[in-house]
C-alpha cells in the first residue's frame, strides 16, 4: 500500500474520532495537544484494526504507541498495514 | 455443572456524603467537570477511625441479614483489599473476630478492583471443601488518597465502601457456572500504590487496557457457556467510570441500562464496587436469567463471571 493512502486513511480516522483539526506536526503529541484522550484512544485503536485489518495484540496496547500522527504510521508500518 | 450458589448480597456505605462540590474545591476544578470526566457526582468517606475490617464487618452483617443466616453457619471468610494498612495480619483476621468466629478460616486478598472478583471465583471453588464462604470487598479509599498530595486525575474518583456476598454449596438464587481470570503483571506500573508514595494511575494505559479485557473477559466465559451477551439480564461491573460501563455495554452490543450503575452515587469503591452493585441490583427483585460480574484493576488482573438464576 502506498504511504500516501494510508497516511490519508489514518488522517481520516483521527478527524472522525477528534472532530478537530489535525496537528501539522507529525510529531505532535496527541495527548498532550488534547485531541485524544483515555476514552478517545481506545476508539481510535478499533477504528485502525477495522480499517487496516490488523489486530492489535494487548500487549500493544500502550499509549505511548499511538502518541502522535508519526508513531502511529510507524506501528502500521511495522504490522503490514 | 457448578455446584456453587449465590445466596445474597450486602453492602455498607459510610454516611458522610463527599460532593464534587467539596472536591472542587480542593482541586481548583468545577463539579461539572468532575462529573463529565467521570461520570461521578457524589462518593462516600467513612470516618478517620473507620477500618476496612469495621467495612467489612458492616457489609457482612448486612448480607446474612438478606440471606437470613448468622456469621455461625460460615465455613470460610475471604476479604479482599487494595486499602488495608501495611503489615500483618491483615483485615480478615480481624473480620473473623468481629463476627465472633473461632477457628474458622480468613484470608485476605490483597488487591484492588479486581479482589472480591477474585474472591467469588475462589469461593465458588472452595466451598464444597469448606461450606459457606463469605467474600467482602472492603476499601477505605480515602486514606490512600489522604497519604499524598491531591491529584485531579485519582483524588474524584475514589469512594469508601464495602460489599459482601454469601457463597455456598447448598442450592441458592443464582447457581455459579463458569468463571475466568487473568493477569498481565506487565503493566503493574501504570496503576499502583504502596503507602511510601501517592496513587499512581496511567489513566490512558488503565482505559484502553480495560475497554479491551472487560469485554474479552465477559465474551469468553459466556462463549464457553454458549450464551449470548444478549441474553443477559444484568451486567454487575466494578464500577470504575460511567464512560467505562457505557463503553463495555457498546462492545457487548447490549442496551447500556443492562450495565448496573451506581458510579454517580459512590464514585469508585475498587474492590467494594462489584458487590455494592451487586447487593442494590438484587434488591430490585431482578428479573431471571443470566447474569454476568466482572472487574478489571491493577495488575493488571480482571475476569469475568457467569451465573444463572434458579
Amino acid at each position: 500500500m502506498a504511504d500516501s493512502t494510508r497516511r490519508q486513511r489514518l488522517l481520516g480516522i483521527l478527524k472522525t474520532i477528534t472532530e478537530s483539526p489535525i496537528p501539522a506536526n507529525d510529531e505532535e503529541s496527541l495527548f498532550e495537544s488534547g485531541l485524544l484522550d483515555s476514552f478517545a484512544l481506545p476508539d481510535l485503536v478499533s477504528a485502525l484494526e477495522a480499517e487496516f485489518a490488523i489486530i492489535v495484540p494487548d500487549r500493544d496496547l500502550n499509549p505511548r504507541k499511538f502518541d502522535s500522527i508519526a508513531r502511529i504510521e510507524t506501528y502500521l508500518e511495522e504490522h503490514g498495514a | 455443572m457448578s455446584t456453587a450458589f449465590l445466596h445474597a448480597f450486602g453492602a455498607h456505605l459510610p454516611g458522610r456524603v463527599v460532593t464534587n462540590a467539596e472536591i472542587a474545591a480542593r482541586l481548583g476544578r468545577t463539579p461539572d467537570w468532575i462529573e463529565s470526566a467521570s461520570g461521578i457526582r457524589e462518593r462516600r468517606g467513612a470516618a478517620p477511625e473507620t477500618t476496612v475490617a469495621d467495612l467489612a464487618v458492616a457489609a457482612a452483617q448486612d448480607c446474612f441479614e438478606r440471606a437470613g443466616v448468622d456469621a455461625s453457619t460460615l465455613g470460610l471468610v475471604i476479604v479482599a483489599s487494595g486499602s488495608a494498612p501495611p503489615g500483618f495480619p491483615g483485615p480478615a483476621a480481624a473480620v473473623v473476630a468481629r463476627l465472633g468466629l473461632e477457628g474458622t478460616p480468613a484470608f485476605d486478598l490483597p488487591m484492588a478492583s479486581a479482589g472480591s472478583l477474585f474472591g467469588l471465583v475462589l469461593a465458588s471453588q472452595l466451598t464444597e471443601r469448606f461450606g459457606d464462604v463469605l467474600v467482602t470487598g472492603a476499601e477505605k479509599m480515602s486514606a490512600i488518597l489522604g497519604a499524598g498530595p491531591l491529584d485531579p486525575n485519582t483524588a474524584i474518583l475514589f469512594g469508601d465502601g464495602a460489599g459482601a456476598a454469601l457463597v455456598s454449596s447448598r442450592p441458592g438464587r443464582w447457581r455459579i457456572l463458569d468463571s475466568v481470570l487473568h493477569s498481565d503483571g506487565q503493566f503493574r506500573d501504570d496503576l499502583a500504590f504502596d503507602w511510601a508514595s501517592p496513587l499512581r494511575m496511567n489513566g490512558l494505559t488503565v482505559i484502553l487496557q480495560a475497554s479491551r479485557k472487560l469485554p474479552s473477559a465477559i465474551e469468553e466465559v459466556l462463549a464457553r457457556q454458549g450464551i449470548a451477551a444478549q441474553d443477559v439480564t444484568a451486567f454487575l461491573l466494578h464500577q470504575a467510570n460511567q464512560n467505562l460501563l457505557v463503553r463495555v455495554a457498546k462492545a457487548l452490543k447490549v442496551p447500556p441500562e443492562r450495565v448496573f450503575s451506581n458510579v454517580a452515587r459512590y464514585g469508585n469503591t475498587s474492590s467494594a464496587s462489584m458487590l455494592i452493585a451487586a447487593a442494590e441490583w438484587s434488591r430490585e427483585d431482578p428479573p431471571p436469567g443470566p447474569v454476568i460480574f466482572s472487574a478489571f484493576g491493577a495488575g493488571f488482573h480482571w475476569g469475568a463471571l457467569l451465573a444463572q438464576s434458579v
